[in-house]
């Protein structure tokens, strides 16, 4: 263990004094960290946590019946009051202006026709359109979230209500001439109310303003992005030692393979630990950024790394030279970041590409640390420490029998 | 006393190539022995597995009573290693870099720290000891590497052509440390191509040539088998010359063997002063101008040229 644990601090060691690397995997994150922040107005005056709450949002319901009331009567109930602030109007024109002008955040436009649509055997689409400001795109997506809740839950009582009078008309209980009424009727059956359509949100403590911090999603995210060029940093290192000739001096040495290799993967293991506490001790003591729950995040730190290690150390056995680790390091550092949400958002991925993302350890550890930064505690993250985990230790494994096949650390060759 | 290495049969493949073809030889303790031969001969690929860094394809060899093959542990904890490559941590200090090898060795503490500046005063780069090794010349970079190999106090140390590309000032440095250590009584397997430096160091001298030991023995043993001849070495303008020289050359019956490499002929006379006439009028014959002689009494250049046909250094 002494000698495992020797191998891994020189690595350590070895990369504090490497500048180059220095800077790439503390200043640069740090660097991006602040850059997003500024371009975000998270350093803008007020400074502190930016609050949601009272969003500005025009309504026009040309719809006038049923359903475009519902959503009407959803945006000024008191179940919203805390987080919009609505105003209807009756011109489309005029709403628009008002998110051109940058007065609100969203124009929420109900056609007319939009109860009837629902109920039209000719299944016209009649679109709810809500017109966002670009510049105010967080809140903006607030207001679009609870439209589509909205429809989702008419939606889903449309089906229910479908359901229910096909039944009805194929029994014979009523003629087909009477099933529009019997629609209309399921359609406003006690219960379907606006007050039944509730958002669910996210309170921090007893507060019901939701508060959010950018930096809770921007610092782990670039964190996380960085961590990927500091495994890949030490699988280049793996191959210097062994053209360097320090690998073969090593196997000379009473040092047993495993040590060896344990070693050097015990050192990538500590160094991108240690970069991204050094980052969140940073953005902490700097910007008052709340990671949340110490004993959460140190694991949820530890497993992230451990499951960027992983990856690490199969780039290690798919290279030929130190050249390739770092091209093809920096290219997984990127391609990670996009699937798993890098640079503080998540591209669009497809249904089909969203399991892809989570093979990233980006994915997890962004989840598990915006959780954290919401109040979330440990056991909220466990899925997320077991699931990086279990990717540390696959990948770990499958390297180590890559390494043996290559003859990486065996005196056989 | 018995001897701190014996080799058998010593074979090793890569692949179909026949790198080592059974090479036997022991080293007695203390004794310096040198394996004589030029690039490619098989020198770094008998000390791979001499140091268990390679398994023989066939043949042992016990070292300190340890066999390589059944107990390579053991063997590693005897033997010090300093490879033709500078194997060391450019970013860390020379102090640093010798800690971190001790630890490999199964040192720490204060024994560690304290054999670490015994080492550095040996090596001559106490003064250095807090500089990073990227800072160092290539000569102080060489005596770090051999004080590597020296930090757990090996009693038989493995020296893999450990001067070259050396200025003459650091050269005479690591022979000198070579010197040293023979007279401390550890014992040194040195491998070079350089005549001299197996001429001056060794005890007994292993002649190796494409992957066979050719000659073994002392160097008086050795140089006898050449009988009292002498080396000529001549130095022409251009290569062609050389090889032409050397074709005229073959014609004079007192030369029994006669090489050209690059610009030098090299010839084995019964008598250098006997002949060197002819010499000189051959050259003329053929209109080759030569530019130096150098006459040496039988020594290992002779006698590999002697043995193979082929200059050391071809």
């Amino acid at each position: 263990m002494q000698k495992l644990m020797a191998i891994g601090l020189k690595d350590l060691r070895l990369a504090c004094r490497d500048r180059a690397a220095l800077i790439l995997m503390l200043l640069a994150p740090f660097a991006l960290t602040i850059g997003l922040g500024v371009v975000t107005g998270r350093f803008t005056a007020g400074g502190g946590n930016r609050s949601i709450s009272e969003i500005p949002v025009v309504i026009v319901n040309k719809d006038g019946e049923q359903l475009g009331n519902m959503l009407v009567e959803l945006f000024t109930s008191n179940d919203l009051a805390a987080l919009v602030e609505p105003v209807v109007l009756h011109d489309v024109t005029a709403a628009r202006q008002q998110v051109s002008n940058d007065h609100v955040a969203a124009a929420v436009l109900i056609p007319a026709g939009f109860t009837q649509s629902l109920f039209s055997q000719q299944q016209q689409t009649v679109p709810i359109e809500v017109h966002t400001n670009p510049g105010r795109e967080l809140t903006a997506n607030v207001v679009q979230a609870i439209v589509e809740e909205f429809l989702s839950r008419v939606y889903a009582g449309s089906i229910s209500g479908q359901v229910t009078t096909t039944q009805l008309l194929s029994s014979g209980r009523v003629a087909p001439e009477d099933i529009e009424r019997i629609a209309r009727e399921i359609g406003i059956q006690p219960g379907v109310t606006a007050s039944a359509i509730t958002v669910q949100r996210v309170t921090a403590g007893a507060a019901d303003i939701l508060e959010f911090d950018l930096l809770t999603v921007l610092a782990p995210s670039v964190a996380l992005m960085f961590l990927m060029y500091t495994v890949s940093y030490g699988a280049r290192n793996l191959l210097v030692e062994r053209t360097a000739g320090t690998l073969a001096r090593l196997l000379v040495t009473p040092t047993s393979s495993a040590q060896i290799l344990g070693g050097k993967i015990f050192g990538i293991f500590l160094t991108g630990a240690a970069q991204v506490g050094m980052l969140i001790a940073a953005t902490t003591l700097l910007f008052g950024v709340r990671w949340g729950d110490p004993l959460g995040v140190a694991a949820l730190v530890l497993a992230s790394t451990a499951g960027a290690t992983g990856w690490g150390l199969l780039l290690a056995t798919l290279v030929k030279t130190p050249a390739q680790a770092g091209s093809i390091g920096s290219a997984l550092m990127l391609i990670f970041a996009i699937l798993g949400g890098g640079l503080g958002f998540s591209f669009p991925l497809p249904d089909w590409a969203q399991p892809i993302a989570h093979l990233t350890p980006n994915r997890w550890g962004i989840d598990g640390f915006i959780a954290l930064g919401g109040s979330g505690t440990l056991a909220e993250v466990m899925p997320h420490i077991v699931a990086l985990l279990i990717m540390g230790t696959t990948l770990f494994i499958v390297a180590v029998l890559l390494f043996r096949h290559q003859g990486w650390v065996s005196r056989k060759t | 006393m018995p001897p701190i290495l014996e080799a058998h049969n010593l074979v090793k493949h890569y692949g179909n190539f026949a790198a080592v073809k059974g090479i036997s030889f022991h080293i007695d303790a203390g004794e310096i022995f040198s394996l004589l031969g030029p690039n490619g001969a098989g020198k770094s690929t008998t000390i791979s597995v001499l140091a268990t860094l390679l398994a023989p394809t066939g043949g042992e060899a016990m070292i300190g009573g340890h066999s390589i093959i059944e107990n390579p542990t053991a063997v590693r904890q005897i033997i010090g290693v300093v490879p033709q490559e500078i194997a060391l941590y450019d970013d860390l200090t020379a102090r640093e870099n010798l800690y971190f090898w001790g630890q490999m060795y199964g040192m720490h503490g204060r024994r560690l720290r304290q054999r670490t500046d015994e080492v550095l005063a040996q090596i001559g780069l106490a003064e250095q000891a807090i500089r990073a090794v990227k800072t160092f010349s290539g000569g102080m970079k060489r005596r770090l590497n051999v004080g590597v190999g020296l930090l757990h106090r090996p009693r038989l140390v493995f020296m893999d052509e450990p001067t070259v590309g050396l200025d003459p000032q650091s050269r005479r440095a690591i022979l000198d440390m070579v010197h040293d250590l023979h007279r401390h009584g550890i014992s040194v397997l040195y491998t070079t191509h350089y005549m001299e430096e197996a001429a001056e160091l060794a005890d007994r001298v292993g002649i190796i040539d494409h992957g066979k030991m050719i000659a073994l023995g002392t160097q008086q043993q050795l140089t006898q088998q050449v009988g009292r001849h002498d080396t000529v070495h001549l130095q022409v303008g251009e290569e062609p010359h050389a090889v032409a020289l050397a074709n005229a050359l073959r014609a004079i019956p007192d030369v029994q063997q006669v090489s050209a490499t690059g610009q030098h002929v090299v010839l084995v006379v019964r008598s250098a002063a006997e002949t060197l006439a002819s010499v000189v009028s051959k050259a003329s014959d053929v209109a080759v101008k030569i530019r130096a002689v150098d006459i040496q009494e039988p020594n290992l250049e002779a006698v590999f040229l002697h043995l193979t046909g082929r200059a050391l250094r071809d």
